[in-house]
């Protein structure tokens, strides 16, 4: 140990080193910049959501390419929703669904991200964009593949299969390694609870899900007397088809 | 409260001890956890069909027992520790330090009862539900506000370096806390975060890199600069280091959180930016591991007798070579390749296993011995704990290199027909070897964790028998 050791490296840090109250206040300055700087611009950037972006909405406005979010006209129920119209809040058996996967921790093994890469192009399908995943409270990126990406699995199977697949997985793919569901067969979603999940969803600070009276209204009678399983087949047969992609539009700033 | 030593007239070390012996528990059971959700990666009948025991249920508890369980118990029993010797003074309030022992231990069972249910926010490392984030909150704070006030009233003029760690953590982790457990409930079970998509991204991210920074790092390295100088009993080899050491790391880590989100959606500029300063953050992580190592200059002899200085000195390896890794695979070159794969896991073991449990356990051993105010029941245990922890770490960790690697390639091969040459379930199967021999090396840890519960049990009851009386008291 060196001599100069023993000299203080500053005034101020000596300072600091006696007194507790300086000590807490500099700490508690110098740990807030990094996450102010990087998460409260989040908000107030059009560039971060893909539907608020400049570009991207002047292409929507002059009918170049597909609307990002659904406008929903008056007096349409989200059944009139088609693929491609648009980003659309979850109807009330895929968010029940959506409640499903969240709570067997679906998303510890599988992402919700499609990163611009060709091969993940070719093997999932169009790059992922902010505005998808606007009403997901909490979002379900995910951040392992021990399994596949299921950004887009909506449509790429049928009913059954996903039925037989969670199911049994070895039975339709061998090599799987993923626990069989069979328990969500029996388990019958919770219908007096959805109105409430709905509700919340509309009352968010952030990206509130645009449900009218007459969607929550309705909520009750579409969940009844349904199976856990066939809510999250509800809910992963809704994703990654909302917007319908042009070739060759870039999509993220 | 009986008196063990003569110590315990200036200091209150019974809540030291019972967060030291709950400490070693939760290691035991988190990692063992850990054992069984490695295996039902690797042989899939072992879900058996049973919801509470499905990997995706029992992974939140895993990390939940081992960052939480064991992690927050020895940063607890090593904190109220450290402050009373540094500050030379009693806690500012031992009833609330045994409310904290209390609190914390809720917390925990309801972690263990409410995760296997399936209740969770979803959020990787702050899954528990609101009713239980806001009992973490309370007892947080009460942590937080016992340990300064405790360096407030200590008897010291300048606050020691360690404490200096603590308290980034105190702070970064309820700023964090708070922030990222923000929800509307729905039910006493049940809540919506109140942020989505992209920002929740990035707060989780934010929240999730830092639990891993300063409740794993900081935390941690409060610990390493008083246990090493104790242990090899030198002095810390530079003090300016560890100013230098202190603010970059605490400026620097709150950052890095973007990283995790390279090429999403996320907008570019978050995670270059979070890559930036990753790459960065070399300089204050190998600042304050080669101030640890170098600590020892002189007494690098004692490595050959001293076990516990063992496992303080190669957690600091495992600190420097997982600082090394993390900057490079926050470049978006690396990241493309290691995102989503094994290779993040390794990682994260290599911190974890290598770096925060090795550094706990050495404090832990220290601790045992100055509380208890004996020798280790057996010397020659403590040595085999050590070899056991370390080959498993390496068997771990190797594992889930090749394995993450492999993934990675795999998934971006493709054939001269310009078709991708894996299936998705192709390599799914090309890591079932892998995954066995990550389970084998989760077996050969928990194995030492398991003899460091006996040998202290066993120095414990040995001290209690020399003495007479109950060391570990009946009554609180």
């Amino acid at each position: 140990m060196s001599d100069q050791d023993k000299i203080y490296s500053t005034k101020f840090q000596d300072r600091i080193e006696r007194s507790t109250v300086l000590m807490f206040v500099m700490v508690a300055m110098v740990v807030a910049v990094g996450g102010i700087v990087e998460i409260v611009p989040l908000f107030y950037l059009d560039r971060t959501m893909t539907h608020l972006s400049p570009d991207v909405k002047g292409k929507v406005a002059s009918k170049e390419i597909s609307p990002i979010v659904w406008q929903r006209q008056p007096g349409q129920t989200l059944d009139d929703w088609k693929p491609g119209d648009g980003v659309r809040p979850y109807k009330p058996l895929e968010l029940a669904g959506r409640d499903v996967y969240v709570r067997e921790g679906c998303y510890l093994c599988h992402s919700q991200m499609i990163r611009p890469f060709r091969d993940e192009n070719d093997r999932y399908g169009h790059y992922s964009v902010s505005s998808e995943s606007m009403y997901d409270h909490p979002f379900q990126w995910g951040s392992k593949r021990t399994g596949p990406d299921l950004a887009r699995v909506g449509g790429k199977y049928s009913d059954e299969w996903h039925h037989r697949h969670l199911m049994y997985p070895r039975e339709v793919v061998p090599e799987s390694v993923m626990p069989n569901y069979v328990f969500l067969d029996k388990g019958k979603v919770d219908a007096k609870q959805i109105k409430k999940n709905m509700e919340a969803m509309r009352s968010m600070p952030f990206y509130p899900a645009p449900y009218t009276d007459a969607d929550i209204a309705s909520a009750k009678d579409a969940v009844e007397g349904k199976t856990e399983l066939e809510a999250l087949i509800a809910y992963l047969q809704s994703l990654g088809n909302h917007i319908k992609f042009t070739e060759g539009v870039n999509y993220r700033d | 409260m009986e008196t063990t030593q003569a110590a315990s007239a200036k200091y209150d070390m019974d809540v030291v001890r019972w967060f030291s012996i709950a400490a070693v528990i939760y290691l035991v059971v988190g990692t063992l956890i850990g054992v069984w959700i490695a295996a039902e990666l690797a042989w899939p009948f072992l879900n058996f069909d049973i919801p509470y025991i499905t990997f995706g249920r029992l992974r939140p508890l895993h990390t939940n027992a081992v960052i939480f369980a064991f992690g927050g118990c020895t940063l607890m029993a090593a904190g109220f520790y450290i402050v009373q010797r540094t500050g030379a003074t009693k806690l500012w309030s031992n009833r609330l330090a045994w409310f904290t022992f209390w609190g914390w231990n809720l917390i925990i069972v309801l972690a263990v009862i409410t995760l296997p249910l399936g209740i969770t926010q979803s959020k990787e490392y702050a899954e528990l539900e609101w009713p239980i984030d806001i009992l973490i909150a309370i007892v947080w704070l009460a942590f937080g506000l016992n340990y300064i006030m405790t360096i407030a009233i200590r008897k010291a003029s300048h606050i020691y370096v360690s404490n200096w760690f603590f308290m980034g953590m105190i702070v970064m982790i309820t700023y964090l806390h708070v922030v990222n457990s923000l929800a509307i409930p729905v039910s006493l079970t049940q809540s919506y975060s109140i942020f989505s998509g992209v920002q929740d991204a990035m707060v989780q991210w934010w929240w999730g890199h830092n639990a891993v920074g300063f409740y794993l790092t900081a935390g941690f390295l409060g610990i390493m600069y008083y246990f090493v100088p104790k242990q090899a009993n030198r002095p810390v080899f530079s003090y300016r280091l560890s100013v230098l050491h202190f603010w970059t790391l605490m400026f620097g880590y709150v950052w890095l959180g973007s990283h995790h989100l390279q090429y999403t959606a996320l907008p570019d500029w978050t995670g270059s930016l979070g890559a930036a300063i990753s790459l960065a953050m070399i300089i204050p992580s190998w600042g304050g591991a080669m101030n640890g190592m170098m600590t020892l200059s002189g007494a690098w002899d004692r490595l050959r007798t001293d076990y516990i200085l063992r496992f303080l000195v190669v957690s600091l390896a495992f600190y420097a070579m997982s600082t090394f890794e993390g900057p490079v695979m926050s470049i978006k070159t690396v990241n493309a390749l290691s995102h989503y794969t094994d290779w993040t896991i390794g990682h994260v073991h290599s911190g974890a296993l290598g770096w925060v449990a090795m550094v706990a356990i050495g404090a832990l051993y220290h601790m045992v011995k100055k509380l208890w105010n004996t020798e280790m029941y057996s010397d020659n245990l403590v040595n085999v704990h050590f070899w056991l922890t370390t080959i498993g770490t390496v068997v771990y960790v190797v594992a889930m290199w090749v394995s993450g690697i492999m993934q990675g390639l795999m998934w971006r091969d493709y054939d001269e027909y310009g078709t991708l040459t894996y299936t998705f379930v192709e390599s799914v199967s090309a890591m079932h070897p892998y995954y066995a021999m990550r389970a084998i090396g989760g077996i050969i840890f928990n194995l030492g964790a398991w003899i460091m519960l006996y040998n202290v049990v066993m120095t414990v009851r040995q001290a209690s028998a020399a003495r007479g009386i109950n060391v570990v008291p009946a009554k609180a």
